[in-house]
């Protein structure tokens, strides 16, 4: 019999009445989330990582406003400030100065802080676009294999496995090579844009969907899905109302890990020349030019560098606060 | 609701004569009028005494598959043909040692899972093959209280959403208004009904059974059938929760089938008591001929099993406690004859090649055993009692086949 011991019912017992004597202030009850939250609230680290993450998402939606305040155009090139003979910024640090905060690039003197400031649009959107991309497939998928079980779940899950296993970088470079310079109403760095959101996402919808898949698996079993069926509750009802509300958090966790992880393939896309075209600021291409150029100029490399280490690990941080709020026994 | 059959009956009639046509016209509303008084006979609550679930051959198989092609290779026999009446107004306590198929048994009342054979009537309608639309209306008679309180309510909905929900699925609109309806219910089973907002993780096992019991109350129901209600519980409270249950079957008018691994927990609240063992009943009589007279060693060894508050009353029985030998064998491959014979201290050649029918022996007292305690024997001519080697062996030989089985396993889905 799978009934749990008399010792694990009196501890969990005992927490309940402790949960209870904390609620008793509350009229209203504290749902797990709310709990999470103020978890979430209390650890540091992660809220570090979440404000960033806030900050990086303002500057990344207020980019034009931005490079208006600083009065530089991520485009606008600045000859004058580089050394005609290597190519390289004039002045220390990568020509930083008053006007150029973070200097400028070399051979055309492009502004660096206002391509750094549009290049986070470009590495926020593919980043969130293409993990939206994996969890709706993911979860859609994942539930369906989990749930219904049989051949559609022997089919899902064979089809994970080979997404996993496969080389996707590699694959996304041979087609960044051959989709057309427009389609879909999209020209270049569109095309380029939409092409990556949708295979990131496409290779990434596994790790979600193995989460998921796992997840229903476990909680179809439970009892309030058979009580929900003994009041006539129908598929729908029991997949929507029962299992997902319980599949959100390790979705939720699951989905802010992916977000950095995103970044980065798209950092290493552009780095690679797959990504973005150029005149569009991306930090894996600025990362490019530096490499190029960074005995002279390391402060180039630097930036770009910087603003992906910060950028991942804020993601990451906040990311691991979020799963630690939502399962602080760590049982998952 | 027209009776299919008045309407077959009339069919014919169509394409006869205009005279004959008129007969069977008449003929054809008589069978309605008669199906009338059955529909409204049937859909007021059946007197107390009167049958209100009745089982036949039932039986639950469960597909043990294998390799990609999810070929069968076996089956656990988790129910193997079980008959019975559970009557109106009555509680039937279902005991056995886990693993005998109580929950398969539960489960297929309530039509959790279709049986693979055999029939289940409520109210004298066949319902063992009902699809989930057909059974939807019939969810509203039949309810079900689970056994683990963690398990039997979403963590992710407050109190009022989980005791609310059979009003949603069902369309019903309660007078007064649903959230005074949950408030009422959660009032009845003893709940602060301002604590309608929290969610289950702020209540204790206890509490959150009686949130289980108030969702399965809230439809009115005339069959309850309670899984284990209190095992989870700690033994503390164990007695308030059967305690509510006994309270609300009078007030309510129910009709209990309550199931329970040990005589300990149904023995205050059973008016029968249907043993089982390995998916088969081996007996079923009142409560008091049970503790008076069961015949059945299987009963004898879990009576002994209860702790009596007086140990000169069980010394006066004459009874010394049964310690039974060993775990409940696999129902992949259940021990040949009788299912018990290889821990029956009784057990003799023909237990072993024979299955025993479940026989009224008394008046109301139905037994499965060749050679019943307290009561002649039936096969008085076989007396060479097993040797302890050989029930080991036969023992053996199920669980070594249920192992080999597990190991290729892939157990179906329900
Ligand atoms: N869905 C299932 N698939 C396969 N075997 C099952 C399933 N449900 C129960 N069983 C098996 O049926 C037997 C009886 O189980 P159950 O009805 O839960 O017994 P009880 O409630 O008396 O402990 C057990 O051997 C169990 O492993
Ligand atoms: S039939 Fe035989 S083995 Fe089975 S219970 Fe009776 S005496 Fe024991
Ligand atoms: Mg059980």
């Amino acid at each position: 019999m799978t009934a749990p011991t008399h010792d694990t019912v009196k501890a969990d017992e005992a927490e309940a009445d402790a949960a209870a004597d904390v609620a008793k202030k509350h009229v209203e009850g504290r749902s797990l989330g709310r709990i999470a939250w103020a978890r979430l609230k209390r650890d540091k680290l992660a809220l570090a990582g979440g404000v960033t993450v806030a900050v990086l998402i303002l500057v990344a939606v207020f980019a034009p406003v931005l490079t208006a305040l600083i009065g530089q155009d991520p485009n606008e090139y600045h000859q004058d400030l580089i050394d005609p003979l290597f190519g390289t910024p004039t002045g220390s640090f990568g020509g930083m100065s008053a006007d150029h905060l973070l200097g400028v690039e070399p051979v055309n003197g492009r502004d660096v802080l206002a391509r750094i400031i549009y290049g986070a649009r470009v590495s926020l959107l593919v980043g969130f676009l293409s993990a939206l991309v994996a969890v709706v497939l993911g979860t859609v998928l994942g539930i369906l294999a989990g749930y219904f079980g049989g051949w559609l779940d022997a089919l899902i899950s064979r089809v994970m496995d080979m997404l996993l296993a496969f080389p996707q970088l590699l694959f996304i470079i041979s087609l960044i090579a051959v989709v057309p310079n427009s389609m879909l109403g999209l020209e270049g760095t569109g095309v380029r844009l939409f092409v990556m959101v949708l295979v990131i996402g496409f290779f990434g919808w596994p790790y979600i969907g193995r989460i998921v898949r796992g997840q229903t698996l476990s909680l179809r079993e439970r009892e309030y899905v058979e009580a929900a069926r003994s009041l006539g509750a129908g598929k729908r009802y029991i997949l929507f109302k029962e299992l997902l509300p319980n599949l959100i958090a390790p979705i939720t966790v699951y989905t802010t890990l992916m977000i950095p992880t995103n970044i980065l393939t798209e950092a290493a896309l552009s780095f690679l020349g797959a990504g973005v075209k150029p005149p569009t600021a991306s930090w894996g291409q600025m990362l490019n030019t530096a490499v190029r150029y960074y005995d002279q100029d390391p402060m180039f490399m630097l930036v770009p560098g910087i603003a992906i280490f910060v950028t991942v690990l804020a993601f990451n941080l906040f990311g691991d606060g979020v799963r630690d709020a939502l399962d602080p026994k760590g049982t998952r | 609701m027209t009776n299919p059959e008045g309407a077959d009956a009339a069919e014919p009639a169509a394409d006869s004569t205009a005279d004959s046509a008129a007969q069977e016209d008449a003929v054809a509303s008589e069978a309605n009028a008669e199906s009338a008084a059955a529909v409204t006979m049937t859909s007021e609550d059946a007197a107390p005494g009167e049958i209100l679930l009745r089982v036949t051959d039932l039986k639950k198989h469960f597909p043990v598959t294998k390799g990609v092609l999810k070929r069968q290779v076996a089956a656990v026999k988790a129910v193997d043909g079980l008959d019975f009446d559970v009557r109106a107004g009555e509680t039937l306590g279902v005991v056995g040692e886990s693993g005998c198929g109580k929950s398969t048994m539960g489960r297929l009342i309530t039509r959790l899972l279709e049986p693979t054979h055999g029939t289940i009537e409520f109210e004298g309608r066949d319902i063992s093959h009902l699809g989930t639309a057909g059974m939807r209306p019939l969810r509203r008679d039949v309810q079900m209280i689970f056994q683990d309180p963690y398990s039997s309510l979403n963590p992710r909905h407050p109190v009022g959403a989980i005791v609310s929900a059979p009003f949603k699925l069902q369309g019903v609109r309660p007078e007064g208004g649903v959230k005074k309806e949950v408030q009422r219910l959660l009032e009845v089973v003893g709940l602060n009904p301002e604590h309608y907002n929290r969610y289950p993780h702020e209540f204790s096992g206890g509490q959150r059974q009686r949130i289980g019991i108030a969702r399965a109350l809230a439809l009115k129901p005339k069959l309850v059938v309670a899984d284990e209600p209190v095992s989870a519980l700690d033994v503390s409270i164990q007695a308030q929760v059967v305690n509510l249950l006994d309270d609300l079957q009078g007030e309510l008018g129910l009709t209990y089938v309550i199931i329970a691994h040990d005589l300990s927990v149904i023995r205050h609240v059973s008016d029968r008591i249907a043993v089982m063992y390995l998916g088969k009943l081996v007996e079923l009589t009142d409560r008091q001929s049970l503790y008076d007279g069961a015949m059945h060693p299987y009963s004898k060894a879990l009576l002994s099993a209860v702790p009596v508050p007086d140990p000169r009353g069980k010394a006066q029985r004459g009874e010394d406690r049964i310690l039974l030998q060993g775990d409940v064998p696999s129902p992949l491959n259940p021990p040949s004859g009788c299912r018990f014979h290889t821990r029956c201290w009784k057990a003799t050649r023909v237990c072993k090649n024979e299955e025993p029918p479940l026989l009224q022996l008394r008046t109301g007292h139905q037994v499965a055993c060749h050679h019943p305690e307290n009561h002649e024997d039936q096969r008085p001519e076989d007396t060479e009692l097993l040797s302890v080697a050989e029930k080991t062996a036969d023992e053996l030989d199920s669980e070594r086949s249920a192992i080999e089985q597990r190991d290729r396993e892939a157990v179906g889905k329900p």
